[in-house]
């Protein structure tokens, strides 16, 4: 018996059983999505904040407009836009060499959820930023750092912290949002179930996904929560 | 290029009409679960702060359970899992024919059961803001406990809560693109049927967004009328903040 048999063998669940396998390959599936995602939409949420409170005027209106349109709709009309709608213009991805990209549907959630993560991650950062007093840039100001030096060693590190509880909240309600990408024909965890039920009619098998997604999202929360403790450490919260 | 627009409009072979009825229940089913989510969260919030450990273990529980899967999954749950329930006792009863779930009530339940799990941490918030001497002044004057919430907790909780309430609506609001996979016709259902049928994909998708984009937009405004209303008095929030 596999490993992955095992879980549905212990708590006497033949669906589970037979399934397990099936439905450990849609979590790492899941896994993978969403741990791409958060990162890349971080690396892109960074600019994207820094942008919207020092750029020029035409850039903080567009990333305003960009974070505006992505948190004002919901990700799954974003997905299908992505993965039928940009899929209909095929010849000119053909033409231009990016057809492998928005013909495989891992790759157009992937996209999708980048620039749907960053969105609210900019949101987020730009709160953090915001909320530093004025006092740390005109300390940095007077001991003669530049613009970018104040941003990168004394600003963002205490933005962060204020961030990091925000940033995983977004982290959990990605794992949940990415259970769409199971209507875009990609075989996630939540896809897996419902090839588990669409073959064995048994509802349990629901109970059961419901009950890894939880399991996940606890872990999240409690891994979030030692990393808080552990990076405010210095400062007398406690 | 401007025959494909014809194809939004409300003449022959148009999607107009189709997709504003889909904008209808999607609003529909919004406004419908706001009252029930909202309600349910507040008795849940309640039964957190009670001072019975099994109403606050069950409150914490639901909470955890609903905050942490994927609306998708108790969407199907729910519809699928009812439908069941129902079918048994349908026929435990001896009544004829076959019980089916109405994808409305599915889709409504599934969403307001989520949205009590999350509005019902705003509510704790705000009832923490409460100060404990406003109970405490009310039972003075020998109001009892209920007429002391509904009299005088209840009309300061809104202010504060607010808000967080906002957010939840608009949550709540882009949730309601799921119900069209329990066959709920609604916004993304009538794309995606106008999708297979004409075989223009980035036409309809591009105006189901553009339509929630419309409704999130006039939302975010309303909100914002509503909290300076109901702020209207608060000495610390004219003119500095806004």
């Amino acid at each position: 018996m596999n490993w992955c048999e095992y879980p549905g063998w212990v708590v006497g669940s033949e669906v589970f059983q037979n399934y397990g396998c099936r439905m450990f390959g849609g979590l790492w599936i899941t896994l993978q999505l969403v741990a791409y995602s958060v990162v890349l939409g971080f690396v892109l949420a960074i600019g994207l904040a820094v942008t919207r409170l020092y750029g020029p005027r035409w850039a903080q209106a567009a990333v305003k407009g960009y974070t505006t349109f992505f948190r004002g709709t919901p990700l799954l009309c974003q997905l299908f836009l992505v993965y039928y709608g940009l899929g209909q213009f095929r010849l000119f991805w053909t033409d231009i060499g990016l057809w492998w990209f928005f013909r495989e549907p891992f790759y157009c959630a992937l996209l999708t959820f980048v620039i749907n993560t960053a969105a609210y991650q900019a949101e987020i950062l730009r709160g953090a930023i915001q909320s530093i007093p004025r006092g740390q840039f005109e300390g940095a100001l007077s001991l003669g750092l530049h613009r970018w030096a104040t941003l990168r060693h004394v600003v963002m590190p205490q933005a962060m912290i204020l961030a990091l509880r925000p940033l995983g909240n977004e982290l959990i309600v990605m794992i949940k949002s990415s259970a769409v990408v199971s209507l875009v024909t990609i075989y996630d965890l939540m896809g897996a179930t419902k090839l588990a039920f669409a073959r064995s009619f048994d509802l349990t098998i629901y109970l059961y996904a419901a009950l890894i997604y939880l399991i996940l999202v606890e872990v999240v929360r409690r891994v979030w929560d030692a990393l808080e403790l552990r990076l405010t450490r210095h400062m007398a919260l406690r | 290029m401007f025959d494909k627009f014809a194809l939004l409009g409300f003449g022959e072979g148009g999607w107009g009409l189709a997709l504003l009825q889909g904008t209808g229940i999607t609003l529909s089913i919004a406004l419908a679960t706001l009252p029930f989510g909202l309600a349910l969260g507040l008795v849940v919030a309640l039964w957190k702060r009670s001072r019975h450990v099994v109403l606050r273990a069950m409150s914490t529980a639901y909470t955890t359970v609903f905050r942490g899967v994927p609306e998708l999954l108790t969407l199907y749950i729910i519809y699928f899992g009812v439908q069941v329930v129902f079918q048994e006792l349908w026929q435990w009863l001896g009544l004829p024919g076959a019980f089916s779930m109405p994808p409305f009530v599915a889709g409504m339940v599934a969403l307001g059961v989520v949205l009590s799990a999350f509005s019902s941490e705003v509510w704790v918030g705000a009832l923490n803001s409460i100060p404990q001497g406003q109970r405490e002044a009310a039972a003075a004057l020998g109001l009892s406990r209920p007429q002391a919430f509904r009299l005088i907790v209840f009309p300061q909780l809104i202010r504060v809560a607010l808000p967080g309430l906002g957010n939840n609506w608009m949550v709540l609001l882009k949730e309601t693109s799921l119900v069209s996979v329990i066959t709920l016709p609604d916004i993304m259902f009538i794309t995606t049927r106008a999708n297979v049928a004409t075989k223009e994909p980035f036409l309809f998708f591009g105006a189901a967004i553009t339509i929630y984009l419309v409704i999130s937009l006039v939302s975010a405004w309303g909100m914002g009328r509503m909290e300076i209303r109901a702020n209207r008095g608060i000495a610390a929030f004219q003119g500095a903040t806004r």
